[in-house]
């Protein structure tokens, strides 16, 4: 319930960005003179390196930076459970080259499978989303796999199978209902890890282009100012941190909600 | 013989859950002479290993609690000693087996190993006395002390619970509590566990408390029966009285009825209708009561006492009220 | 026993075998079974732990695909069938499961369950409903409990469930892999009785499989004896009880605990030894190294059944004089 409610509130900020703040002039125009300048009527959390109003970079970030990690976690989540769910049911030669292709990415760093895509297709935020969901999909398939192959052992399958279901079917209505709980869970701790790694990919440039504000973008911009501005840090953390803290929330109480044992 | 190796009164045993207590036993009165057998019958939910559990005080931690009773192992009370002195009991002086061999055992360790635990545990016998009493056990409960080296995962399921058997009377204890311990198994495989089980308890002298749901496990094993239903014993008595008797309570004649007899043929069972009762519920009146076809008005209100149908048999049953002045043995 | 005019039996089969892979070798689970079962009959299965019935069973119903043999249903053989002919034919083969707690899917309710198989053909909602809540009351489940799930409710309802799911395609055949095995003794008596009348209202005819001999005897017209994987005796109920002449019959007949104290059943055991491995299995009398009866012509091979009349078939040496 409360991570509804944090989740909400950032994401009226996101959207209704526009009322509380004029993108282009406070969030992109810099003005060097208010650099640094403290918080005051005018810029409610004062300004940054660049004289950019901290707040509107804030709530605008909140977009991209929702639109970023949801989107990838989303579309990873369901290319994931594609794949690892065919898998785990055919098994087999499709079970055991796919894993190994799995394993094969897993090996690699995701920051560097993220960094090779976009070096080859450019940078822009739809070719950070792309390169993002490739490195995020073997994790999943993983999780899938695993929660998979466990309820396919079961005797409601088998007792599915005895009445004439076909595969797809059986899959979609018995298996992943069954498996969800370990993959909402994987779903809400990716998402911290997006958000962290659009910051990584924006450190070396790789990431959302500037000057569009962004929270990972943000982070990695003030981490030079730490010692002596240390809330042009902290302030982007505690917006990535209230965000991925709700969406965990939401994640565990869905997650209960959706388990029919807790149901009274 | 005099005094009893194990005396049970009035025990009541509830289990504080999320959603409520569980009132699982309710006032078990029982006795158990030295090297007797008690078969304790019952279904799931009556209370069985409940009952056994409290005996070691092996309750789960914060969730199940002895409410009140006593139980006096050689005439010591033994629900309020120590934790310490309660651990010198178990394995020692009162051993228990539980339903499943594949989970009883630790699969990491070698099987002699587990044997020699116990007698590490509670005897001062050094290495080697320790390794002889070892291959004595393992040459009682029928396998070859040469493999004690071997792992649990190499014997069959028969002779893993052989071998938690052999861990149990390692310490030639005075009671074993054997909860479900042929359920598992194979009747084949039953059958030689349980002739086992009674040459070894004649060899050592051994009180057991045998909880089972088969009434031809006890038939075949047992000195005296107690029937559970609900949390407490609804009928008492020796393995003549259970198995020859003419009276029983009305719970312990549907249990017979509702097996399939091996030499009478007969169209359809005569099941008992319904099932137990929700343990969260205390009930007023006869537990059995929605279940019994005997049942009156006064069954539903008042609680039925304990009555003497014969010098060993009681019965739980407002039917028994009047002794057996009006009922005749056959 | 009434005899039937048996045109065909509706279910057959001819030398089933199934065989597993594993490392030290090919595992005999079903080995060249052959069984019929005539309709409205029961053909009772009985063996210890790795007998292979359960395997059976399944591979009748083409749950677990055969390695080698025949599986006539209504004499047409299954085993050659195309996917969605076989589709087609598991309505009329159902089957109902040993484990209550497993066999449901934990998150439909009771109505979804039971209504899933209807949904796969294609049946109307309004149709279903009605099948559904005309299923549970024939099976004895309240109508309070459609919208329950499964851990909601005891073993003994959730195996009404599992027949209710088995029965609502209207199937001619049920194999019936331990169902009362993990129920309490007084609900198994309901559920054995349930099964016995839907079997004469619904005409079924029954496939059970079990290890309780006593069940087995109650519920079945004919009985085959399993071990390791080969059928070694068969024989209508009472005829095997009667008649026990398999030793490995005799053993178990011998081995089941009766309740009462009578001397001439005390329990004694005589068998000796453990069950062998089934993996790569010597050309042997299966039973060999445990037989108290056994000699040298038992170790050439696998002894065939022989028909020792009154319908009574059994492999064993000793009978191939």
């Amino acid at each position: 319930m409360l991570g509804l409610i944090l989740f909400l509130i950032v994401l009226f900020f996101a959207i209704a960005a526009p009322v509380f703040a004029d993108y282009e002039n406070e969030a992109i125009k810099q003005n060097v003179y208010e650099k640094f300048a403290p918080p005051s009527r005018e810029h409610l959390l004062g300004m940054d390196a660049y004289g950019r109003d901290l707040f509107a970079r804030i709530i605008f970030g909140a977009r991209l930076s929702l639109v970023i990690s949801l989107t990838t976690v989303g579309a990873s989540m369901v290319l994931g459970c594609l794949i690892g769910s065919l898998c785990a049911y055919y098994g087999g030669w499709l079970d055991a080259i796919t894993m190994r292709i799995v394993d094969i990415f897993l090996a690699l760093p995701m920051t560097l499978m993220a960094v090779t895509v976009v070096a080859a297709l450019g940078t822009s935020t739809t070719n950070l989303i792309i390169a993002l969901t490739i490195s995020m999909i073997p994790p999943f398939v993983r999780i899938v796999r695993s929660a998979v192959l466990q309820v396919k052992g079961s005797d409601y399958i088998e007792a599915a199978v005895a009445y004439g279901s076909k595969d797809m079917r059986i899959i979609l209505t018995h298996v992943l209902p069954n498996a969800i709980g370990p993959i909402i869970v994987q779903a809400t701790l990716n998402l911290a890890s997006v958000l962290l790694s659009v910051a990584a990919l924006g450190f070396i440039g790789l990431g959302v282009p500037s000057p569009q504000p962004e929270w990972g973008t943000m982070l990695a911009e003030s981490k030079a100012q730490m010692r002596y501005h240390p809330w042009q840090v902290i302030i982007p953390g505690v917006a990535v941190a209230i965000t991925v803290l709700s969406i965990n929330l939401i994640g565990d109480g869905l997650r209960d909600a959706l388990d029919p044992k807790l149901k009274n | 013989m005099d005094s009893n190796l194990l005396e049970i009164k009035d025990l009541c045993v509830q289990y504080k859950t999320h959603n409520g207590t569980v009132y699982a036993v309710n006032g078990v009165n029982l006795t158990l002479q030295k090297g007797e057998t008690l078969g304790l019958v019952g279904e799931t939910g009556a209370g069985k290993t409940t009952t056994a559990l409290s005996i070691l005080r092996l309750l789960p931690d914060r969730i199940g609690e002895i409410k009140s009773g006593s139980i006096l192992l050689d005439g010591e009370e033994i629900t309020k000693i120590s934790e310490a002195e309660m651990r010198n009991i178990r394995g020692n002086k009162v051993s228990m087996i539980f339903q499943d061999p594949m989970t009883s055992l630790n699969p990491i360790l070698p099987v002699g190993q587990q044997i020699g635990e116990a007698v590490l545990l509670h005897t001062d016998l050094n290495k080697e006395e320790r390794e002889k009493r070892v291959d004595e056990m393992l040459t009682a409960v029928g396998l070859q002390p040469s493999r004690k080296n071997e792992y649990p995962h190499q014997f069959s399921g028969g002779m893993k619970q052989r071998i938690v058997i052999a861990i149990a009377l390692a310490c030639n204890p005075e009671l074993l509590l054997a909860d479900e311990p042929t359920t598992a198994l194979d009747v084949t495989i039953q059958s030689q566990v349980l002739q086992m089980m009674n040459d070894l308890k004649k060899r050592f002298n051994t009180g057991m408390i045998l909880i089972t749901h088969d009434l031809g496990v006890v038939a075949q094993t047992c000195d005296k029966v107690a029937i559970m239903y609900a949390g407490h014993i609804v009928e008492n008595g020796t393995v003549q009285d259970i198995y020859e008797s003419a009276q029983h309570h009305p719970y312990t004649v549907g249990l017979f009825h509702s097996i399939p007899e091996m030499n009478k043929d007969s169209n359809r069972l005569a099941p008992i209708p319904g099932l137990m009762p929700d343990p969260m519920i205390r009930q007023e009146g006869c537990s059995f009561s929605d279940r019994c076809p005997k049942c009156s008005e006064r069954c539903r209100r008042e609680k039925p006492g304990n009555y003497t149908v014969s010098n060993s048999h009681t019965i739980s049953c407002f039917l028994y009220e009047q002794g057996d002045a009006d009922k005749e043995e056959i | 026993m009434e005899e039937r005019c048996s045109n065909q039996p509706i279910l057959q089969t001819k030398e089933l075998t199934k065989y597993f892979k594993t490392s030290r070798g090919l595992l005999h689970a079903v080995d060249h079974v052959n069984l019929s079962i005539s309709a409205n009959k029961t053909l009772g299965v009985v063996g210890e732990s790795g007998c292979g019935k359960s395997t059976l069973g399944r591979t009748i119903l083409k749950l677990i695909e055969p390695t080698s043999g025949e599986i006539l249903y209504h004499g047409v053989n299954i085993e050659s069938c195309s996917a969605s002919k076989m589709r087609d034919m598991r309505r009329k083969m159902q089957i109902i499961f040993q484990d209550p707690y497993a066999s449901l899917d934990p998150r439909k309710s009771v109505k979804d369950l039971i209504a899933d198989p209807l949904k796969v053909y294609g049946v109307s909602k309004a149709e279903r409903e009605d099948i559904v809540f005309e299923i549970m009351k024939t099976v004895g489940i309240a109508e309070r409990f459609a919208q329950s799930y499964p851990h909601e409710l005891d073993g003994g309802r959730r195996q009404r469930i599992g027949i209710a799911r088995a029965l609502v395609l209207n199937p001619e055949f049920i194999v019936c892999d331990e169902p009362v095995s993990a129920l309490d003794v007084s609900i198994q008596a309901q559920i054995l009785n349930l099964l016995m009348d839907l079997q004469e209202s619904h005409g079924l005819t029954y496939l059970f499989i079990t290890h309780d001999l006593s069940v087995v005897r109650h519920i079945s017209d004919e009985i085959v004896v399993m071990y390791l994987g080969v059928v070694v005796e068969r024989a209508p109920s009472k005829e095997l009880f009667a008649n026990p002449l398999h030793p490995y019959t005799k053993e178990l007949i011998r081995a089941i605990p009766i309740p009462d104290l009578k001397p001439e059943h005390k329990l004694i055991h005589s068998i000796r030894g453990e069950v062998s491995d089934p993996i790569e299995p010597p050309a042997r009398c299966r039973f060999a190294p445990r037989c108290n009866y056994c000699t040298d012509a038992c170790m050439g091979c696998q002894p065939a059944l022989r028909d020792m009349g009154n319908d009574h078939y059994v492999a064993c040496a000793l009978y191939d004089k």
